[in-house]
């Protein structure tokens, strides 16, 4: 018989191995659900986790796929570390698209390259501004911030709804729920000369950077993390709380609006109404997947990428339903949280006579 | 009754935690009738071997034999069933349910007719002397009468042993005379009381017999009254430090905290908001405040620490000014600091390192710089408190979780007193610490006033109050008693104040 | 003055149906928190229930079978949230999310194939001339089966804390675990019982969705129902009775879109969507300023893993 004990202190190594244990665990279910609907297990992995990177077109689309969702998950990282629930990722990455967009569209001719900051700092600015209202409510009245952010983001898409059959509708673009496209001005450039890379995965890295040097180097990030574990240990020691909520919150609303705003400059270059497949709610499980720490969720985001692209592949080659990369998120966060229980307990083998349980004292 | 099958045995009993033997090789008897004494200082087992009477833990090994029948325990409704009864020392009742509520509860299936319980209820209550409304809500209930719904709760069923687990530290002198009195009723109906403490004139007072635990073990039997306190001492500590040294009172030089007219709503629909408090703590001195839990000590140390800010910030005054309205980050950078009444959760982060839990309040010395923080010097911070203080820890970056409270309570002691603070305020500073580590806290705080800082001392332990404190008050339902120099008065005076007997005017004066 | 007051019962009819879903939900949620218990998981597990429902009925062609299905598959999408927030100890809302995100994935996949089928689903129970009571007549007496049993439910849940040993139970081991433990009560089964409750009526909410409020299956269908009933749940201050009255308040905010469509203004459908989310916030503002209330009425040990002492 085997069982759980509770271990003394928490396992460093679990930490780190526990992702990749999910991992393995959510390929082995992803192989037997293959064969159990017919498929050839080893082709569809295959051509799930391999054949989109194959060349270097591939890498480079995994970039841009990886953009976005890098900067919401970095961004949430650093909430989620202060216990700032902001599940309002998605929300604030729309109003980030449709705030840009609705700046970007004000100059349909430009050329200059002005226009484009003029429009990513309206993305941040939106963004910070509908996780803002998260902050506001939770700071002022002490409203529970999952639930604000959450509906916030329904409100969000049905405002962008709105925006695209209504206001910001291209006129020329016959009945398609549609903006203009972006003018060269308004467009984000590419990193590279082949391929969709964008100066958004630059951002992105930098994003990473700063937020290593804020959350493992800086007083302040020492003050999150202090509020994250122990809120009352925070108060004791006089940490500003409500900054802190705001301040985390706008960085996140910021970088998940950053996203929004590239992704319609950048690989889109007009308004649409699906800006985002659930890049901000993806974003959630690459920060847990990533250890709320910079370089695993830079890691982990190019996972994440990667089940986005395999999806969409396995959709056109083998006819897989497309919901399958939703359905795999969510394999891998459940059992990374089934795992991380290895963090705090042991797995020790009992002989079948002594059935006592342990426990902590 | 015979002196052969005792009404309860435990022969051999064992008990093993990760990382410590709580339990080893406990012999225990106890008579009908008889009040038994369970000594021993905190973390010798007590606890654990009372939860393995009362079913709530089980034993690795050993035998409890019941009126000479050899039995298992296997969970508290068992126990019950036997006529085991027990009065937890964190009371394990529920603030939103009715006292009878509370009652039917623990009964289980023994309830019987939940509409006559009320009237049983009110039935033992009086015939024990011990008030209680069932239909009261637990939350509005003084600690008094919560420990009265957790011994009526015992007595509403046939009750043959009842354990109590440290029952008189939460009670003012008075109510500990009159809960002595209904245990000796009880004992003599032929009732069994196993009776958990550490403090020996109270054992003496009451008991029949004590066994006595140390690390785990038994370290000795006797008949209390025929011993000296200094005896039974020796049985519990060992060859460890004397008890109770006894400290010079000073008197204070000008004074560094004024708090004046305070009052304060609690935040808390279960909480005791505070009216009108005035107090002063000079340099070099002492002062203790006693008082049962749960009369605004929380609310209390809270607006000292500006964890609560003030809307009166001239409410609470240091000599540059008025800091009622700042937060704890600004009164620290004035001088004060604060050891609060949880180690872990409050005064340490349970999950963090030595070095980081530092930092925790030690940011304002150098440890940061330009918003960056310095991790060398933060290390030797920690290194330094850990020597100082004698912290005993594998490394600086040991999690706190895994230090023994006494040493946890040192380094939070250390990180304290290290910051060289003009106005200390401590709560509870040795509860639950060994007799060891709290006479290295008592040091450090009198080494701390010899050196003219302010110490205010907030405490349930009326004894330490009296050993350390130059002066002394009480606090009684969110109001403050008048204070006296600690040589100026009795235990039974400030007993008096815990209990609310005496006049605010005075106190104001 | 006749077109009002069939308006009128129209709208009544309509506010009792669109809030009988969030009723179920947050009844469950709550039995679910009063034992100190988080689920974040409606919205994925309501979803998941929805298809399986539908399927279930689909393939069997009864109703009954497709909302047993429903409820059996809450149950064990709650078993999954129990195991790992009870036994395993993870962060509830943690593992809360993962539901939601599990369920929303893992529904969309096994419905893939039945996105717009037809279905029958369950008809107003006809009672007679009693539907033709001015006003109150069709919103009482012209429901569905599922509908009265959220009636029942609801008297059920009232009784079980205002009476019932058990319900008392319930309520002391989410005050505190620990007591609650010392005295011999059974925390940890306690909690997964309420769990399951809160599953199997997450599963019932489900079933209503894709089997009597709009018989069909799409991806998604929920809309957030999930998250607005435990939005509820905060907003009754886990009391039964406010539970009653506020997911009929949100019903008839969710369906204001067609009240003011009906009354014809024009106003973009899109806009008008917002007004339940907005409604939302607006009460949970509302309640959250009270915080004296909300920590007299809240479970105190809500969300908070429970370690056992033995």
């Amino acid at each position: 018989m085997i069982k759980l004990q509770p271990r003394r202190e928490p396992s460093e190594l679990m930490v780190y191995i526990s992702p990749i244990l999910a991992g393995i665990l959510t390929l082995m279910t992803g192989a037997i659900l293959f064969a159990v609907l017919g498929y050839n297990s080893f082709t569809a992995l295959y051509t799930f986790l391999v054949a989109p990177i194959q060349d270097s077109q591939g890498i480079s689309e995994l970039l841009v796929k990886a953009s976005p969702i890098l900067m919401c998950a970095i961004g949430l990282a650093v909430a989620y570390r202060a216990n700032v629930w902001n599940i309002g990722a998605e929300g604030q990455l729309l109003m980030g698209a449709l705030v840009g967009s609705a700046v970007a569209l004000q100059f349909p001719d430009s050329e200059s390259k002005s226009t484009l900051i003029l429009v990513l700092i309206s993305g941040v600015l939106a963004g910070m501004a509908w996780a803002g209202i998260a902050a506001f409510l939770k700071t002022k009245f002490n409203t529970n911030e999952i639930l604000t952010t959450i509906m916030l983001n329904y409100i969000a898409l049905n405002l962008l709804q709105y925006a695209v059959h209504g206001p910001l509708k291209d006129p020329d673009g016959y009945s398609f729920p549609e903006s203009a496209p972006f003018s060269a001005g308004a467009t984000l450039p590419t990193l590279l000369e082949d391929g969709r890379v964008h100066i958004g995965f630059a951002l992105a890295v930098i994003a990473v950077l700063i937020i290593w040097f804020l959350v493992s180097k800086s007083f302040l990030g020492f003050q999150m993390k202090v509020m994250g574990m122990d809120e009352r240990a925070a108060k004791f020691a006089g940490y500003p709380e409500k900054k802190l909520t705001w301040l985390v919150l706008l960085i996140s609303g910021g970088l998940a609006g950053l996203a929004g705003v590239c992704e319609v400059t950048g690989p889109i270059g007009q308004l649409v109404p699906n800006v985002s497949p659930g890049y901000g709610y993806a974003a959630i499980i690459v920060a847990f997947l990533g250890r709320l720490h910079p370089v695993g969720i830079l890691i982990a985001s190019l996972l994440m990428a990667l089940i986005y692209l395999g999806g969409e592949l396995a959709q056109i080659k083998l006819g897989t339903p497309a919901a399958l990369t939703l359905l795999f998120q969510g394999m891998l966060l459940f059992y990374l949280l089934a795992c991380d229980v290895l963090i705090r307990y042991q797995l020790i083998k009992v002989p079948h006579s002594s059935t006592q349980a342990q426990g902590a004292n | 009754m015979t002196a052969t099958t005792p009404r309860l045995a435990l022969q051999g009993i064992r008990k093993q935690y990760p990382g410590t033997l709580a339990n080893d090789d406990i012999h225990l008897a106890i008579d009908s009738g008889e009040i038994h004494a369970l000594l021993g200082e905190n973390g010798a087992g007590k606890s654990t071997l009372m939860k393995i009477i009362y079913g709530v833990v089980k034993p690795d090994a050993g035998t409890l034999s019941w009126e000479g029948k050899t039995i298992q325990i296997k969970d508290p409704a068992q126990a019950r069933s036997l006529g085991i009864g027990m009065v937890f020392q964190h009371f394990s009742l529920f603030e939103t349910l009715t006292v009878s509520e509370n009652i039917a509860l623990a009964l289980g299936d023994q309830a019987g007719d939940l509409k006559t319980l009320p009237t049983r209820i009110r039935d033992i209550s009086q015939r024990y002397g011990m008030a209680l409304e069932p239909d009261r809500p637990v939350h509005s209930l003084s600690i008094g009468e919560r420990q009265r719904v957790e011994i009526v709760r015992c007595l509403v069923q046939n009750i043959k042993l009842l354990i109590l687990d440290e029952p008189t530290s939460v009670l003012t002198p008075q109510e500990v005379k009159t809960l002595f009195i209904t245990l000796r009723q009880l004992a003599s109906e032929g009732c069994s009381i196993l009776f958990i403490s550490h403090k020996l004139y109270e054992v003496k007072e009451l008991c029949h017999k004590a066994t006595i635990l140390r690390h785990g073990r038994v370290s000795g039997e006797c008949v209390p009254s025929q011993e000296s306190t200094l005896s039974m001492a020796k049985m519990m500590v060992g060859d460890e430090t004397p008890v109770s040294n006894t400290y010079e009172k000073k008197q204070g030089s000008e004074v560094f905290l004024t708090v004046t007219h305070l009052n304060l709503t609690s935040s808390d629909p279960f909480g005791t908001s505070l009216k009108n408090l005035s107090l002063q703590v000079r340099r070099g001195e002492i002062v203790g405040i006693a008082g049962v839990a749960g009369n605004g000590q929380e609310e209390l140390l809270a607006a000292l620490s500006g964890e609560v800010l003030l809307k009166t910030a001239d409410s609470i005054r240091f000599p540059d000014g008025a800091v009622g309205d700042l937060n704890p980050a600004e009164r620290r950078k004035r001088g004060m600091a604060f050891v609060p009444e949880d180690r872990l959760g409050r005064g340490a982060v349970p999950d963090m390192s030595l070095t980081e839990n530092g930092l925790l309040t030690g940011f304002l010395h150098g440890l940061v710089k330009g918003g960056v923080v310095l991790h060398g010097k933060t290390k030797q911070f920690a290194e330094q408190i850990i020597q100082d203080y004698k912290v005993k820890t594998p490394n600086s970056s040991a999690h706190a979780a895994s230090l023994s409270g006494g040493n946890l309570q040192k380094f939070i002691i250390g990180r304290e007193i290290l910051q060289n603070p003009q106005l200390l305020v401590a709560s509870h500073p040795t509860w639950g610490v060994d007799i060891g580590a709290a006479t290295a806290i008592h040091q450090a705080l009198i080494h701390l006033r010899d050196a003219g800082a302010a110490i205010l001392v907030i405490s349930e332990d009326t004894d330490e109050l009296f050993q350390i404190s130059d002066r002394i008050g009480a606090i009684f339902d969110g109001q403050l008693s008048p204070f006296k120099p600690t040589a100026q008065t009795t235990i039974d005076e400030v007993g008096q104040w815990m209990a609310g007997v005496f006049n605010t005017e005075e106190a104001l004066a | 003055m006749d077109f009002d007051v069939n308006m009128l019962s129209n709208l009544l009819y309509a506010m009792v149906r669109t809030g009988t879903p969030l009723l179920l939900i947050a009844l469950g949620e709550m039995v679910c928190e009063k034992s100190g218990v988080l689920n974040l998981g409606q919205e994925g597990m309501l979803l998941m229930e929805a298809v399986a429902g539908f399927i279930a009925a689909l393939t069997s062609g009864s109703l009954i079978i497709g909302v047993l299905a429903a409820i059996l598959v809450g149950i064990l999408m709650s078993l999954l949230f129990g195991l790992i927030a009870i036994n395993l100890n993870a962060n509830q809302v943690a593992t809360g999310l993962a539901l939601t995100i599990f369920g929303i994935g893992l529904s969309a996949f096994v419905g893939s194939s039945y996105v717009g089928q037809p279905l029958k689903g369950f008809e107003p129970i006809n009672m007679g001339g009693l539907t033709d009571i001015p006003v109150i007549g069709k919103m009482l007496f012209g429901q569905d089966a599922l509908v009265y049993l959220s009636f029942l439910l609801f008297l059920g849940v009232y009784w079980f804390f205002r009476w019932s040993r058990a319900g008392l139970v319930v309520k002391a081991v989410g005050e505190n675990p620990h007591a609650a433990e010392a005295i011999g009560l059974p925390v940890i089964k306690t909690r997964y019982l309420a769990v399951m409750f809160g599953g199997g009526m997450a599963g019932l909410a489900g079933a209503y969705l894709s089997l009597a409020y709009t018989p069909m299956w799409v991806e998604g269908m929920s809309a957030g129902k999930g998250w607005i009933g435990l939005a509820l749940v905060v907003f009754a201050s886990w009391q039964t009775g406010r539970v009653l009255f506020g997911a009929y308040l949100f019903g008839l905010m969710s369906i204001l879109n067609l009240v003011v469509q009906g009354l014809g203004f024009n106003i973009s459908a899109n806009l008008l969507n917002i007004l339940p989310y907005l409604a939302t916030i607006v009460v949970l503002v509302f309640l959250s300023m009270n915080q004296q209330r909300i920590k007299m009425y809240a479970p105190a040990s809500l969300g908070k893993p429970f370690h056992r002492s033995r």
